[in-house]
């Protein structure tokens, strides 16, 4: 086992050198001038020349990959074109609350869509789970930041209830789990869950029938078990898969979601990266890309070694 | 006397009265407490972070707006009392300049007595040197090039800086420049003496790294000379401002305790938190939700910026433009009011050159840009085009930008309206930075895709940023903006004109003659300015905003 994972870990090394490889380059490649961030456009060509030195930019793409990687590899992704402040320190408070959104929108994504799903099992082709269906579906195709407006001009604009924008009150400093820093996160939460909901509804609810139909199913019934009982083995069995699922959603949620974070001005890793985009400040657009590439890699890596521990049939795969 | 209180209280008949006395005890003890309430003006910004805080703000003007003429004083300053006349330059943390009449390069500035910076230090001739130096001298302790670029593009000819006494100090130029006293509303003055403690304290592994550690370190704890004190700020989040009850100019210290600023990149996001009553302001509301801002109350203030929507003209051999029947032609083909009026909500004014009626650089101009599809029609077949042959001109713009209002509906109005006059225009749209990269490369780059028009917005503060760069043969790319390679003879004379025109009144009338110069010879396709739109709370009194990009915050109240 440990030489499995030892081996897992090895050959993710030349993937993330590739991930970064694929970082570095996805921006240099795009048109454009990497200093106009800093640089008016009427800036003589004297000044772009003295920046770009500043800033290294003046040095072939190789070397500037290489020191790049290796400060990166330090611990240093250098300072931000824009702001001048540090790129990881930017992007690790950024990741923070985008963790702080995951988790809530995991534990509403996760809780509604396992009860829709085995509500729409249980009562397969009945009213009721075509409602739960209906409601699955629209989780799934509703564009989210359209589902965000309107959820705005219902719960802030028209009934004052919650609030539009940000991730605290005014004044507060880090984030805490009391009503005034959870009200700020109810509707950006809420927008964000609905695709893991829709999509776990769907699964639960395909996995309730499959499990009601099994045998076991009916043979606790014979034994004379109440209802009740029989419906506590049918979670028993769906939620497993259900939390798979929302493992790998949770996945993507981490990566952060440029239209909710925006549409709710939610600081996070997705207005982060799009403030970077449009300020077109490369080394934070580098080292956010890089950041969330790496949660991939070591989330990928956590499941491989995690299963192989399951099922020893993967070890020898 | 509690026990003696206890023991009425518990006396039936006398509970009420004991009630009601504590109650009014109580309210005597919290009024005074309730009228002096903090006040607090919390701003939704278009801005995806706070602007740099470290004395030279990015993000353009709004940059400067909220994180520059807050915090930070110039030399000079711009006049943002009036909403009627346009904003000129006044005198900031300098009281008076002049001109060496013997050596036009050098300028001496005398500096206002009696002005501290927020960390109490004074301000003097060694600050004034050491902020020139912060963006000019390469081996200053305090060079930071990150603020070189917003700094020293807005005043290019300024050379060095010296001191002759404490509050005098002489500024050099590279040429003779009489430009350089409306440049210098750009130059913030940050402390040196704040600066030099935190530099003292920095790590680093060299001096160089130690510097960038003081700035970094100086833009959490700004100090500067201005109307607001930094008080509390969160990348990203909130920058929280505190009034300066110490400022110099007693009538602009701020009428409200706080400012909040918050940034909020999306237009509908900042509509929803100002009608939710999370913001009492933002800056450039959905355009789709003003009926709704006005229907509920809220106020929108929106007037004239010195700001240009223009087609830049390619000027280059073969261009279609090289005709001034044809560049005539397309500036009378458009109409601005139908424009105003319909996809733009009346949020903008038609453009009929860069500077309109009632500007001291307006000039008298004689061709009159207006909406006569008549008469351009009758250029149009003058020059040999008709209904069967159109002429075909293709235009580079962007799908968004700062500035840029809302292109690409704006330029398919213009498509269809020129149509009307035998123009077949073809859009390239690209995206806003390789746009803008391309117009510092000019028309002749491979980059501008054979476009023979550029649409890019530009400011129209001062007249090197609103005439020079554009007109000058000597400004064409590399050097500066002049896109479209004109050279003209008569505007490189009346440039040279204006800029060795020291006299202040003088130099307007030299710079209206450039400007009328150019409308007469529809160096652009002038179509709009942008009105900086903004909504806000009617809690929110003694708005006055001014024909400018700023704004002054100190005489705005909160009730």
């Amino acid at each position: 086992m440990l030489s499995y994972a030892a081996r897992r870990m090895v050959y993710a090394i030349p993937i993330i050198i590739g991930v970064a490889l694929v970082c570095f380059m996805l921006v240099h490649i795009t048109p454009g001038d990497p200093l106009v961030a800093v640089l008016p456009a009427d800036a003589s060509q004297e000044l772009a020349q003295q920046l770009r030195v500043a800033y290294g930019f003046d040095k072939p793409l190789p070397v500037q990959f290489g020191l790049w990687l290796w400060r990166a590899v330090n611990g240093d992704l250098g300072n931000s074109i824009a702001t001048g402040r540090p790129v990881l320190a930017e992007v690790l408070r950024a990741v923070s609350n985008t963790v702080t959104l995951a988790i809530a929108a995991a534990i509403i994504g996760f809780s509604l869509g396992l009860f829709f799903g085995l509500v729409a099992g249980y009562f397969r082709d009945t009213w009721i789970d075509k409602v739960a269906t209906s409601i699955a579906i629209a989780g799934v195709s509703l564009p989210h930041y359209w589902l965000g407006m309107v959820l705005v001009i219902i719960f802030s604009v028209e009934l004052n209830w919650l609030p539009a924008v940000g991730a605290g009150p005014s004044g507060s400093g880090a984030w805490s789990w009391d009503w005034p820093h959870l009200r700020f996160l109810v509707l950006p939460a809420i927008t964000t869950s609905v695709i893991p909901m829709g999509i776990i509804t769907r699964t639960v609810r395909a996995l309730t029938g499959d499990i009601l139909s099994q045998d076991f199913v009916e043979a606790l019934r014979a034994k004379g078990l109440r209802e009740t009982q029989v419906f506590r083995h049918v979670l028993k069995n769906a939620a497993p898969t259900a939390l798979a699922i929302m493992g790998l959603q949770l996945g993507y949620m981490l990566g952060g979601s440029i239209l909710i974070e925006t549409v709710f001005s939610w600081p996070g890793s997705g207005l982060l990266l799009n403030s970077a985009i449009f300020q077109r400040d490369l080394p934070l657009l580098q080292g956010t890309i890089l950041v969330l590439a790496m949660f991939f890699v070591i989330l990928n890596l956590m499941v491989d070694i995690a299963q192989a521990a399951i099922d020893p049939r993967i070890k020898r795969g | 006397m509690l026990i003696v209180l206890s023991r009425i209280a518990t006396s039936r008949t006398n509970r009420a009265a004991v009630a009601a006395a504590m109650m009014t005890t109580a309210s005597l003890v919290l009024l005074p407490a309730a009228a002096g309430a903090e006040t607090v003006l919390r701003i939704g910004m278009t801005a995806a972070d706070i602007p740099r805080t470290l004395g030279q703000p990015d993000q353009g003007f709004e940059g400067n707006r909220f994180t520059g003429v807050t915090m930070y004083d110039s030399l000079t300053m711009w006049d943002l009392s009036s909403a009627d006349k346009p904003s000129v330059v006044i005198p900031g943390l300098a009281t008076e300049w002049k001109v060496d009449e013997a050596d036009k390069t050098k300028w001496t500035f005398k500096l206002r007595p009696g002005v501290t910076f927020h960390d109490g230090a004074p301000f003097n001739a060694d600050a004034v040197v050491w902020n020139v130096e912060k963006v000019l001298k390469q081996d200053a302790p305090q060079f930071d090039p990150s603020q070189v670029g917003v700094t020293a593009s807005r005043m290019p000819t300024l050379a060095s800086a010296r001191k002759i006494d404490d509050m005098t100090v002489e500024l050099t130029t590279k040429e003779p420049d009489s430009f350089l006293p409306i440049n210098l509303t750009n130059l913030f003055m940050a402390s040196p003496t704040k600066w030099q403690k935190l530099y003292e304290a920095a790590t680093g592994a060299d001096d160089k790294a130690k510097s960038q550690a003081a700035w970094a370190a100086f833009a959490k704890d700004a100090s500067g000379t201005g109307p607001w004190k930094m008080s509390k700020f969160t990348p990203r989040e909130r920058l929280e401002l505190a009034k300066n009850e110490a400022y110099w100019d007693k009538a602009r210290v701020p009428k409200s305790d706080k400012m909040i600023l918050l940034p909020m990149p999306e237009a509908n996001a900042r509509t929803a938190a100002l009608l939710s009553g999370q913001v009492d302001w933002v800056e450039a509301p959905a355009p789709d939700a003003l009926p709704e801002i006005k229907q509920r109350g809220f106020k929108l203030y929106a007037n004239e910026q010195p700001h240009v929507w223009p087609w830049q003209f390619s000027r280059v051999e073969g261009s279609p433009w090289n005709d001034i029947r044809v560049r005539k032609a397309a500036n009378l083909c458009v109409d601005r009011d139908g424009l105003r009026d319909g996809l733009l909500a009346g949020l903008m004014v038609p453009a009929t050159g860069t500077f309109e009626k009632g500007h001291p650089w307006r000039g008298n101009v004689t061709f009159e840009i207006k909406y006569d599809k008549a008469a351009a029609q009758k250029l149009m077949q003058e020059a040999g085009f008709g209904p069967n042959k159109k002429l075909e001109v293709k235009i580079q713009t962007s799908a968004s930008g700062s500035g840029q209002m809302q292109p690409l509906p704006m330029n398919e109005y213009l498509q269809q309206a020129l149509a009307e006059c035998y123009f077949d225009v073809k859009l390239d749209v690209i995206e806003w930075n390789t746009l803008f990269t391309n117009w510092r490369r000019g028309a002749k780059d491979a980059s501008a895709n054979g476009a023979n028009a550029t649409n890019v917005t530009y400011a129209a503060m001062d007249p090197f940023f609103a005439l020079v760069r554009f007109l000058q043969s000597s400004m064409a790319p590399p050097v500066s903006n002049n896109w479209g390679f004109i050279n003209n003879p008569k505007f490189d004379e009346l440039v040279k004109k204006a800029r060795q025109t020291f006299d202040p009144a003088e130099r307007d009338k030299a710079l209206a003659e450039l400007h009328a110069a150019s409308v007469d010879d529809a160096a652009f396709l002038y179509v709009a300015h942008d009105v900086g739109p903004r909504a806000m709370s009617p809690k929110v009194k003694g708005v006055v905003q001014p024909k400018s990009w700023f704004i002054d915050f100190s005489p705005i109240s909160v009730e």
